[in-house]
């Protein structure tokens, strides 16, 4: 995919220069009190509770946010598309001075699409997949007024794919959503979002699920776009390095109140409100430090750690060593008779250290997984080794690979997938030790407790199930039960790609003392290289399945070789902000 | 607001606004609530379940219909087999509230009576289709690979065939007729359904994380199928067998009244079913009891399967 | 598309085969010798009996003679009734009448169930919404020779409004009965369907995007919410052909139709296993055909399965 529209570099130290050029003294979107909440079976919940907000003309305006902190349902509260029970209880919000609470049905689908446009948040859910994508634009055409015949409209529909950034448009607009790539389908839903030249559009999370360089690429997209259209944007974000880089004027929102709002380096630079400022120091994105550990806090020698991360690199044993690891795929096709081989890993090399972490950082497809599996021993190299001090692990004997699963275990992404529901959180700590018959009853009761500790949740967490523990919670257990056997080695999945922030700063800290503590070694796999400078010692940056880069995390970060490396980092949302401390 | 908290550095309405403190109260991050009982899935389904009427209707008619089909006794002490032909479709008399049928037989008795008939066939269906189905299913859905083409062909091969219609067609070649026979003649075409389910359930299951940790712990694939897979893809497959349960008692019904179920010796609703549509036009209030009394019992079920389905419904769960 | 297609069409074959084994199999293993019992009490001729298995294959192995059945069920020579009648002939003669009961049967409970459940699910949680759905347990748990009673008794017999019997010759009137009595149940099955898949298209991401194109709310329902909520619909219509042939027997049954379902009864009723087989995997063939035509519509609904 290439962008056909000159982009500019992103940063907000000069605004957009059509916002400045017109004549903007009355604000286009002005919400003042807003209060909305949702009925459920056990009373009312009030999502957001008095929020201010003004957007002027051609202007961009970027609410952040955690989950849970009303920054959507504000959004959606602007064009009447609240979820379920949700219902304005009062204040106002007034668009081009028409006040839009209260609005009849048919009054505010007028609104939308032609005054006020929407992208939405996760492109795999947001296109009906029984429908062509053109016909889907063709829609918004149609409803919104659009004067013209069918062949007329088809060209349209075409020319706005186009504008949107995709290539060969006309073919592209005959396919189905699933014939597209998570960031195609991004780009036709802005097509679809800008399909009426709306004055507003509401950007909620719009790149969040797309990989980091096709996320900067198609936000740079839409800047140039709706710079060039003039329209203003509206960001919905979790992520505050991708709100100040993107909108000159911020909105923090938490717990259904706004907190601070302001200019955007303002905030950045010097925010006031207690959770801003704890924000703004957890942010990955815009931390440019390797977290210390508890021990090393104390000791205040930040010099030291990086000399002294890149001594024990070379000097510490290595406990994990990959040697041209290599995995094929044989992938059926859908003709009887085809299939293709795919190479999901390709002649690795790596080593963990002991006591150290290595990052293995790639975007989707790059294959770091599949290297982590085999690390894993849960699937089986093509070629290539995996060795455990010094012994290969293919060459072990079952009861040998039994025994090293105590000493390699996991903590996965997805929070709400790592525990068994039916498991108590006791049960699933337990487990391992029951497995590999440690202990008896009693002692095995005791470790629990003792692991509980240890990842800081109280004790009394052991009765209950895991959908009463939140994400960061849940991911606390995990690791609690990949550490009951006392291991070696941690492969930690994306184990903080799912969080909010603050909570992931959180896990990070946590894990980081661990590591301290325990003399764990990590193999943290991620696709967020803004995470792998708070905790990794050393970055193989992988792509296609092999390894383009290999060197300590400050050697990465401070002198990238490859252009690979180079655009990753470019891509990380607020690399172009240049923030003192 | 007070206006001190604006600096005036931005267009009017976009002042750097700062809440006071004590506005927003910034908590500890991530605390975990400890003042509610702990939950487990089927926990919170006995507690949303708790508060609908229609799961304590249906729980009570099928513990009526359950001690109606093992101690009759204690609804009549009439019996159902003693007839006198002289008091062929006699009103109701004293001791006999709902009179007799066709063959002066006790209606009230007789429709007590045939529950055992249809609960023996009903129970017993569904615990040979819920053996079988997850079997075959679970084998099917968490190995995958040939044995899944196999097990799903095979499945298909059954599928194929409705299973009240070959249940119509073997009952109709036999000549030894029992609950245990109809039961197995049920379940021999009944039980596809519900290894499609369980497949379903498994695949659902198998790639989760918890899954994988099993085998990173280095559990076997046989545990971990039985401690991890199965226990979590078992709601779908009680939902469906009490709904089959339902079904299987109205296959049984529609059997005995083709005259192909149960011998007319033994009482079922079905047969009193059949026997009473020779008098429909005389007399077509004979039907209404064995009628009702199956479709209350088939109705409790299915209504039971309805909410049990609901309370486990991840969507309505929290978080 | 073509590639799905011819696909599906060679999944069909072992099942095919499969199918119609399974049922000759049964009659093949069921207990007493049918030749013995064709003499009766007084016994054949051990000329004629000889002779009578010559003539079906009856001395063959049982996979042979399979095979000789499966050639007569292509070659449309499936033996003849205890009356004498081909088969073949009370097949061509009483398929038109249970076609036409059955075409009847689908568009009523297709467009009452899918209608119903629509209603029901936009009004998710409504009076009228509970009111439906109880309604729909109670048909689904009354089996169809109740309802088909209860019909013909207060209908047919108390209020006179539509013949209580279908007969010879039996014209839409006199056919509509039987139908709803057999669209019954499915039509609460299909009520309840549409109503789960329409509760939780209208929630769904891309539905939200379409209201937020500016489209009116008419066209969210149909294009967005009805369009995605036929599929599993579709899909069920077919699986449920099934109940609906088990169901033609009885409702034909009770109603006098002298249809295949008909024609099945009497034949159970009079003990005839040859036709009642024979029949059985008309029905059986007739049910795979269509769900193989299912499958197909599916597609066509279904962007994502054609590609597949």
């Amino acid at each position: 995919m290439t962008t056909t529209i000159t982009l500019t570099d992103g940063a907000t130290e000069d605004a957009p220069v059509p916002a400045e050029k017109r004549d903007d003294s009355t604000p286009l979107l002005e919400i003042k009190d807003l209060k909305i909440s949702f009925t459920t079976a056990t009373g009312t919940v009030d999502a957001v509770r008095g929020v201010d907000l003004t957007v002027y003309p051609g202007q961009s305006v970027a609410i952040v946010g955690e989950s849970g902190s009303g920054k959507s349902t504000t959004a959606h509260a602007i064009i009447d598309l609240l979820p379920g029970t949700g219902k304005v209880t009062g204040g106002s919000i007034s668009f081009g001075g028409r006040e839009l609470v209260g609005l009849k049905r048919r009054q505010v689908e007028d609104l939308r699409g032609r005054e006020i446009g929407l992208v939405p948040q996760d492109p795999m859910s947001n296109l009906n997949p029984v429908w062509r994508i053109g016909t889907q634009i063709d829609e918004a055409l149609v409803a919104n007024g659009f004067q013209g015949s069918k062949a007329e409209r088809t060209a349209r529909v075409a020319e706005l794919l186009g504008e949107a950034g995709l290539p060969d448009a006309a073919r592209r607009a005959r396919q189905f959503p699933h014939e597209f790539s998570g960031g195609m389908r991004q780009r036709a839903l802005i097509a679809i979002g800008l399909a009426s030249r709306p004055k507003l559009l509401i950007a909620d999370e719009p790149t969040s699920a797309l990989d980091v360089t096709v996320q900067k690429k198609i936000l740079d997209h839409l800047e140039g776009l709706t710079a060039d259209l003039g329209t203003a944007v509206l960001f919905i974000t979790h992520d505050l390095g991708l709100a100040a880089e993107r909108a000159e004027h911020l909105v923090v929102m938490y717990k259904g109140k706004v907190v601070e709002s302001g200019p955007a380096l303002q905030i950045l630079k010097d925010p006031q409100h207690e959770y801003t400022k704890r924000l703004v120091s957890s942010a990955p994105s815009l931390a440019s430090r390797r977290i210390q550990s508890a021990h090393e806090r104390g000791q205040e020698a930040e010099d030291l750690l990086a000399e002294h991360a890149d001594e024990t690199a070379t000097q510490a044993p290595d406990v994990v060593v990959a040697k041209d690891l290599t995995k094929v795929f044989h992938i059926r096709g859908s003709r009887p008779g085809t299939h293709t081989d795919f190479t999901a890993v390709d002649g690795i090399d790596f080593t963990l250290p002991k006591g150290r972490t290595l990052a293995l950082v790639g975007e989707s497809g790059s294959g770091k997984s599949t290297a982590a599996n085999m690390v894993l021993g849960l699937l089986e190299p093509t070629s290539g080794t995996v060795q455990f001090d010094g012994k290969d692990v293919g060459k072990m004997s079952a009861k040998e690979q039994f025994a090293l699963r105590r000493r390699v275990q996991p903590v996965f992404q997805n929070p709400y997938g790592s525990l068994d529901p039916t498991y108590s959180i006791f049960r699933s700590i337990e487990e391992p030790l029951v497995l590999h018959k440690v202990g008896d009853r009693r002692s095995r009761e005791a470790r629990v407790r003792e692991l509980l500790d240890m990842v800081s949740l109280p004790q009394a967490t052991m009765r209950r199930f895991p959908n009463e523990l939140s994400g960061g919670q849940r991911q606390r257990i995990a690791i609690a039960r990949a550490l009951a056997l006392k291991p070696e080695v941690l492969v930690l999945d994306e184990a903080v790609s799912a969080l909010d922030v603050l909570v992931q700063a959180q896990i990070l800290t946590l894990l980081n003392d661990l590591q301290a503590e325990l003399g764990l070694s990590f193999l943290f796999i991620t696709h967020d290289l803004a995470v792998v400078r708070q905790i990794a010692d050393l970055v193989a940056v992988m792509k296609d399945g092999s390894i383009v880069e290999h060197a300590t995390t400050d050697e990465v970060f401070d002198n990238p070789q490859q252009e690979y490396t180079q655009d990753l980092l470019a891509a990380i949302p607020g690399a172009s902000l240049e923030i003192g401390g | 607001m007070p206006d001190n908290r604006y600096e005036n550095t931005s267009r009017p309405g976009q002042e750097h606004f700062v809440a006071p403190p004590e506005d927003v109260r910034v908590g500890v991050v991530d605390a975990v609530d400890t003042s509610e009982a702990p939950s487990s899935l089927w926990g919170d389904a006995w507690r949303d379940m708790r508060h609908r009427p229609l799961f304590w209707a249906s729980a009570a008619l099928i513990v009526l219909v359950i001690l109606m089909a093992t101690i009759p006794s204690l609804f009549t002490s009439t019996s159902p087999t003693e007839c006198h032909l002289e008091s062929s479709l006699a009103g109701p008399a004293a001791g006999h509230i709902f009179g007799f049928d066709k063959q002066g037989c006790d209606i009230y008795a007789r429709a007590i009576y045939g529950a055992r008939a249809s609960v023996t066939v009903g129970v017993l269906s569904t615990v040979f289709v819920v053996v079988v189905g997850t079997i075959i299913g679970s084998i099917a859905g968490y190995f995958g690979g040939w044995l899944d083409t196999l097990l799903s062909r095979f499945t298909d091969i059954f599928f194929a065939v409705p299973f009240v219609l070959a249940a119509i067609v073997i009952m109709s070649l036999l000549q030894n007729r029992n609950a245990l026979v109809v039961a197995i003649v049920l379940a021999t075409f009944g039980w596809t359904s519900i290894a499609r389910i369980t497949r379903g359930a498994v695949l659902g299951v198998k790639n989760n994380e918890f899954i994988t940790a099993a085998k990173a712990l280095g559990m076997g694939r046989l545990a971990i199928l039985a401690k991890h897979v199965l226990p979590n893809a078992a709601a779908p497959i009680i939902v469906y067998a009490t709904v089959a349960l339902g079904t299987f008692i109205v296959a049984e019904a529609t059997l005995s009244f083709l005259g192909i179920g149960l011998p007319t010796s033994t009482v079922s609703w079905g047969g009193d079913l059949d026997k009473a549509q020779v008098s429909i036009r005389v007399a077509p209030e004979i039907m209404i009891y064995p009628a009702t009394a199956l479709a209350l019992t088939v109705l409790s079920f299915i209504m039971m399967g309805d909410v049990v389905r609901d309370a486990l419904d991840p969507k309505a769960r929290k978080r | 598309m073509l590639w799905y297609i011819g696909r599906r069409l060679l999944q069909v074959i072992p099942v095919f085969l499969g199918a119609t084994l399974l049922l000759y199999g049964l009659v093949f293993l069921r207990p007493g010798d049918p030749v013995a019992a064709l003499g009766g009490e007084r016994g054949l001729s051990p000329a004629a009996e000889i002779a009578i298995r010559e003539a079906y294959h009856l001395d063959q192995p049982f996979i042979v003679q399979y095979l000789y059945f499966l050639k007569g069920v292509f070659t449309f020579d499936m033996g003849v009734t205890f009356t004498g009648r081909p088969v073949v002939e009370v097949i061509a003669q009483a398929f038109p009448v249970t076609f036409q009961l059955a075409i009847m049967a689908i568009v009523i409970e297709t467009v009452f169930g899918i209608g119903f459940g629509l209603w029901a699910g936009v009004r998710k949680g409504k009076l009228f919404d509970s009111t439906v759905l109880l309604w729909s347990l109670l048909l689904i748990s009354l089996p169809t020779f109740v309802i088909g009673f209860v019909l013909q008794a207060v209908v047919g017999v108390q209020l006179g409004w539509l013949p209580i019997t279908a007969g010879r010759d039996p014209d839409f009137i006199s056919l509509l009965m039987p139908a709803i009595v057999l669209a019954t149940t499915s039509f609460a099955y299909i009520l309840r369907l549409t109503r789960t898949s329409v509760v939780e298209n209208i929630t769904a991401d891309f539905v939200r995007t379409a209201r937020a194109k500016g489209l009116g709310r008419g066209k969210i329902m149909t294009r967005h919410v009805l369009r995605n909520s036929l599929i599993p619909v579709v899909t069920f219509i077919g699986i449920d052909l099934g109940n609906l042939m088990a169901g033609s027997i009885v409702t034909e049954g009770i109603f006098n139709v002298n249809g295949v379902g008909g024609t099945l009864y009497q034949a159970i009723t009079r003990g005839e296993n040859v036709t009642v087989v024979s029949l059985a995997t008309v029905l059986v063939v007739v049910y795979i055909v269509a769900n193989l035509i299912v499958d197909i519509l599916y597609a066509v609904l279904d962007p994502r399965i054609r590609y597949a």
